[in-house]
């Protein structure tokens, strides 16, 4: 039972990490499109944003496994 | 430059030839003096072979660290440095075992085993020193405090030893759990650090010396390759995240960088024993805790007064909630550097694994041809397509280690403005 449910929580996980890097991602697409000459600043951030996003969802993941 | 690459490939090639034959001679001589018992060990991997292909299992042994390097088939012998309280040292080769089949080994030594690669220990404290012969590894699910686990148990002279389990508190993660002895050994994972060592100091200290001779015309071989990814890490993750101190850490940063960009692609080369070591925690925890250390000790006042006690904030935030989850984010952010590292390495390795099952998941473990040609026709194109994505991956997440090392370290620099 307690093995189910850490799945559905890491599920839930990761379909958070997936929304916010979406964001991201779409967002950081629209900043290129629009100012393309400010492509390597944007991609640099968009990257750092990402893997601080990927941290929690990495963390809440770790936890379901450990529980 | 084409000359070092054939020394490099004339190296490579002799050394998996010559380890091949020294194997091909010492299996010959393992086969003709213990055939019966040889026979025996067959028996009991046969009975396994007849359970359904066991997916989880097989991936954990792939992506985990091991006291053997397999490659192409042959079992190279690693050293062995073992310690335990009431025993003392013992430092050996693991050829010592007899290495078999699956890096299960045929023989047993001072009450250390080695099974699936991986050194353990009988849990008789009564059992005596010296050579032993093993029958085989039987593995049994038993309820152990409530869980159910595996416990491995040696077969020896016909009677059952019970191996001492790993400790999983870890969720077997740091390397396939904490031993119940210290492990000190030389493994898989050590050596392909070591190689990543030799390699890049080889390197670096060619690119340096081509520095010096040509100073003032521009680069040349190797020394053109790698300019403009140190420019990259120069100017795109040191300076603006740091700022105008940047040079105090740009060696460090660089380090970092190549470790483990060498360390992501060297885990990739098919063939190669596919190590999976920024795949595993406690050599991320490492260098996590390297990073924890150097972010801390170069922090200045304004840092440490934004970590305890936020200006311009009311007390009563400050005292609840803003000092304790500031003084947590110190130890959680090498904490998620350590698990995005491990994470997406390991994630990867198990994703080309899935795939590559896929042909024992249709084949049926080997007992159905036309479904291992199917498993094939899949796995072969989605894992080509996985390793080309890692390829990215391993770029990707040695760029992020380092940028997010520069970033706290700009926070910590930071002067009052």
């Amino acid at each position: 039972m307690i093995g189910t449910i850490t799945s559905v929580g890491a599920g839930l996980a990761v379909i958070g990490a997936g929304l916010g890097i979406g964001l991201i991602g779409a967002k950081a697409m629209e900043a290129i499109a629009r100012q393309p000459q400010a492509v390597s600043d944007i991609r640099a951030n968009m990257i750092l944003m990402a893997a601080l996003i990927e941290g929690v969802a990495l963390i809440a993941l770790v936890l379901s496994f450990f529980v | 430059m084409h000359k070092s690459i054939k020394l490099v490939l004339f190296f490579l090639v002799f050394g998996v030839f010559s380890l091949y034959a020294q194997d091909h001679n010492e299996s010959e001589k393992l086969q003709q003096k213990n055939e019966k018992r040889a026979e025996h060990f067959e028996k009991v991997h046969e009975q396994k072979a007849e359970e359904e292909y066991e997916l989880k299992n097989t991936i954990f042994h792939h992506i985990g660290n091991h006291n053997v390097y397999s490659v192409m088939g042959a079992n190279i012998p690693l050293p062995a440095i073992l310690y335990s309280p009431g025993q003392g040292w013992d430092i050996f080769m693991t050829s010592k075992f007899e290495i078999g089949h699956h890096g299960t080994g045929h023989k047993g030594y001072n009450r250390y085993v080695l099974s699936e690669g991986t050194i353990y220990q009988i849990a008789d404290k009564d059992f005596p020193m010296g050579e032993f012969h093993v029958d085989g590894i039987e593995r049994k699910m038993e309820k152990v405090d409530g869980k159910t686990k595996e416990v491995q148990y040696a077969i020896i002279d016909g009677k059952e030893y019970k191996l001492n389990p790993r400790s999983t508190w870890d969720g077997g993660y740091l390397g396939g759990g904490i031993t119940s002895f210290y492990d000190f050994s030389i493994t898989k994972n050590v050596v392909f650090m070591l190689l990543s060592f030799i390699l890049l100091f080889w390197l670096f200290t060619k690119i340096a010396k081509d520095y010096k001779k040509r100073a003032d015309s521009a680069p040349k071989g190797v020394q053109s390759f790698f300019e403009p990814i140190i420019l990259f890490v120069r100017d795109e993750v040191a300076r603006p995240f740091i700022g105008e101190k940047y040079n105090k850490y740009l060696p460090y940063l660089l380090s970092i960088f190549f470790f483990i960009l060498t360390l992501n692609l060297l885990g990739q080369i098919p063939f190669l024993g596919s190590a999976n070591t920024t795949g595993n925690m406690s050599i991320t925890m490492g260098l996590a805790l390297i990073a924890f250390f150097i972010v801390n000790i170069s922090g200045k006042k304004t840092y440490w007064q934004h970590v305890f006690w936020m200006p311009g904030v009311p007390w009563w935030v400050k005292a609840t909630i803003l000092t304790p989850i500031e003084f947590l984010g110190l130890f959680i952010k090498p904490f998620t550097l350590m698990l995005r590292l491990f994470a997406n390495i390991s994630a990867g390795h198990m994703v080309v694994l899935v795939f590559i099952s896929l042909i024992f998941i249709f084949g049926n473990a080997g007992a159905s041809v036309s479904g291992s040609i199917t498993g094939m026709a899949l796995a072969i194109p989605l894992s080509m397509f996985m390793m080309a994505l890692e390829l990215l991956v391993a770029f990707i997440q040695a760029f992020v280690f380092t940028m997010l090392v520069a970033s706290y370290i700009g926070a910590a620099i930071e002067e009052h403005h």
